[in-house]
């Protein structure tokens, strides 16, 4: 199968000031390349400040990478290329709540969206946004609700909603799963596995979970401070992680 | 002994549509040396439970309870003071999110000297001050933060989430209390902090008998590090019991499914297959429904099921069910 998206080499380091005039660097990603191939879900695991949001940001092209490529179904992805990228890679937000405006009605959240990136008339639209709601077992009728008329699971399908209504080819999980309750989380976890299934999504889940990684994803990416220490098949990594931390990450959930 | 006895404990908030009781007659008992989970999703009332424990509910709260015992006495028929002298000496609680929870203007060294109480410390009132700074140096330690000259120096937003948790540890046992209550204690943190927090936390267990109260609501972090167990569904205490026969029979639907939507306790679950999950969605404190508060979502609720069911017991195991899982016949 071909990989629907490929990155090579990526290097991204931060300038912090230091007083008033030294500076020094933050080497916030270093070298890292993976592939991920349509229907495939790469989980990127690590703590915090190991560089996994950058990535993300990276492949959205909120940032530009200082080196390295990323390569989107063998065409070279250029920072702030929105027009071209954003139907293609879509970003769902750690926290539903927080990241949906809470002044406007979620059909118009969506009807934003398509009128940004598609050439689509009101009525397709329109049509767009209900199949869409559909898909994601909400109402047609959820279009006229503000943010705060949801619960917490609904939020996070809204956000879904609102991700995959440019169809995309794939979607980054920046801890989207983590603050859901468990009865919630089962939910939306089936989810986002019956539209793998249907659609044949990718998605790049960056979380702390390794209990569902393990159960939901391909590959896993071990990142530690920039670096990728292992990376492969989830099973693999998990049974024989290669490098000292990675042992030690797949030992805490063991213990 | 019964350290902690709490019978039908009922939390109520009056707001302009009425009554809201958000804890509905709840069961909680702590023995001496117990390590205790509860269980629950976001508003079932975990965090209520515990804040009112510890007395520091808003006054708007309405506490009642038919019997709510600490060491053989009713902590809600005592005056205030004495109350409030009994639950500092005894209970202490590592609350959610430690980094909000200290003092952003003041460094660590002195909110952590803070916390030490004066009948712990030995030497005369002059020399106290030496005493208690050495105290919070050993309370670091203690917790496993090496590196004290610098922590103690530091305001908390220069601390990740992880060491803050640390002292949030220390200021908790610094007054070796009977009772610890963790709220939440693993959600900001990373899984290999995780583990050496519960490593930890089980130390104080077994060297000090310190009883714990452990919320959160991931069932299989829980799981592993408790005796007992009580689930909360909605202010609802739905089951209640020993860890291992609670997750090996669930007499319950709600911990049913709560156990069956964790990928790791279901070992024959192929890769990528769907989890077992309840439909519909947690309902609002504002419209909860009558009777069994998971009835719209039970799945095999019936028309009894509008009436609140009674608290049963099968030995050491207490459901609140009219329909309770076959494991009811098979011990």
């Amino acid at each position: 199968m071909s990989n629907l998206i490929e990155v090579r080499g990526l290097t991204k380091s931060y300038q912090k000031a230091r007083g008033m005039f030294s500076r020094h660097t933050v080497l916030a990603l270093s070298n890292v390349s993976f592939s991920l191939a349509a229907g495939q879900t790469l989980a990127i695991v690590g703590e915090t400040g190991s560089g996994k949001s950058t990535l993300a940001k990276l492949l959205v092209g909120i940032e530009q990478p200082d080196s390295g490529e990323i390569l989107l179904a063998g065409q070279q992805l250029n920072c702030a290329d929105y027009q071209k990228t954003n139907h293609l890679i879509r970003y769902i937000f750690q926290d539903a709540a927080r990241s949906l405006d809470p002044n406007q009605k979620i059909a118009n959240i969506l009807h934003d969206v398509l009128r940004y990136s598609t050439v689509l008339s009101f009525e397709q639209r329109e049509r767009k946004i209900a199949d869409t709601l559909k898909l994601l077992g909400l109402l047609n009728e959820h279009g006229n609700y503000y943010p705060h008329m949801f619960s917490g699971g609904q939020l996070q399908r809204v956000a879904l909603a609102r991700a995959l209504i440019l169809d995309p080819k794939i979607l980054i999980l920046d801890e989207a799963l983590t603050a859901l309750d468990p009865s919630l989380r089962a939910q939306i976890v089936n989810l986002l596995l019956e539209l793998q299934q249907k659609t044949d999504l990718a998605y790049l889940l960056i979380t702390n979970q390794l209990r569902l990684v393990r159960h939901i994803a391909d590959q896993t990416l071990v990142l530690h401070k920039g670096i990728s220490l292992d990376y492969g098949d989830t099973s693999a990594v998990f049974e024989n992680p290669q490098h000292e931390y990675s042992r030690k990450l797949m030992k805490s959930i063991e213990y | 002994m019964q350290l902690l006895d709490i019978r039908n404990l009922t939390l109520e908030l009056s707001t302009p549509d009425g009554m809201i009781r958000a804890v509905d007659r709840v069961n909680l008992s702590l023995k001496e040396g117990e390590v205790r989970g509860l269980v629950g999703e976001s508003g079932s009332g975990k965090s209520l439970i515990a804040k009112a424990i510890m007395g520091v509910l808003h006054e708007r709260w309405k506490v009642s309870a038919d019997r709510f015992n600490w060491c053989g006495q009713d902590l809600l028929r005592l005056p205030y003071h004495e109350q409030r002298r009994i639950i500092s000496r005894d209970i202490a609680m590592i609350y959610q999110e430690p980094s909000r929870s200290m003092d952003p203007t003041s460094p660590i060294g002195e909110q952590l000297a803070e916390a030490i109480p004066d009948h712990l410390l030995e030497g005369s009132w002059w020399q106290r001050g030496y005493y208690r700074k050495k105290r919070a140096i050993a309370l670091l330690h203690k917790v496993g933060i090496r590196d004290h000259a610098a922590v103690l120096n530091s305001y908390p937003y220069q601390l990740s989430e992880g060491v803050c948790q640390k002292i949030m540890i220390a200021m908790a046992i610094a007054k070796s209390p009977k009772l610890l209550i963790a709220d939440e204690p693993t959600t900001a943190l990373e899984s290999t902090t995780q583990a050496q927090l519960f490593r930890l936390l089980a130390s104080f267990n077994q060297l000090k008998g310190t009883s714990i109260l452990l919320i959160s609501h991931e069932l299989e972090t829980v799981a592993r590090n408790t005796d007992t167990l009580s689930v909360l569904y909605c202010g609802q205490l739905v089951e209640a019991g020993d860890t291992a026969t609670l997750l090996k029979h669930p007499l319950h639907p709600y911990t049913h499914a709560l156990i069956k939507s964790v990928p790791e306790f279901q070992p024959d679950l192929g890769f990528k297959q769907q989890l077992y999950a309840l439909h519909g969605s947690i309902p609002t404190l504002q419209h909860l429904p009558i009777g069994c508060r998971l009835g719209p979502r039970c799945p095999n609720a019936r028309k009894e099921c509008v009436k609140t069911p009674l608290f049963e017991r099968q030995q050491n195991h207490y459901f609140s069910c009219h329909f309770p899982l076959s494991g009811k016949t098979n011990e």
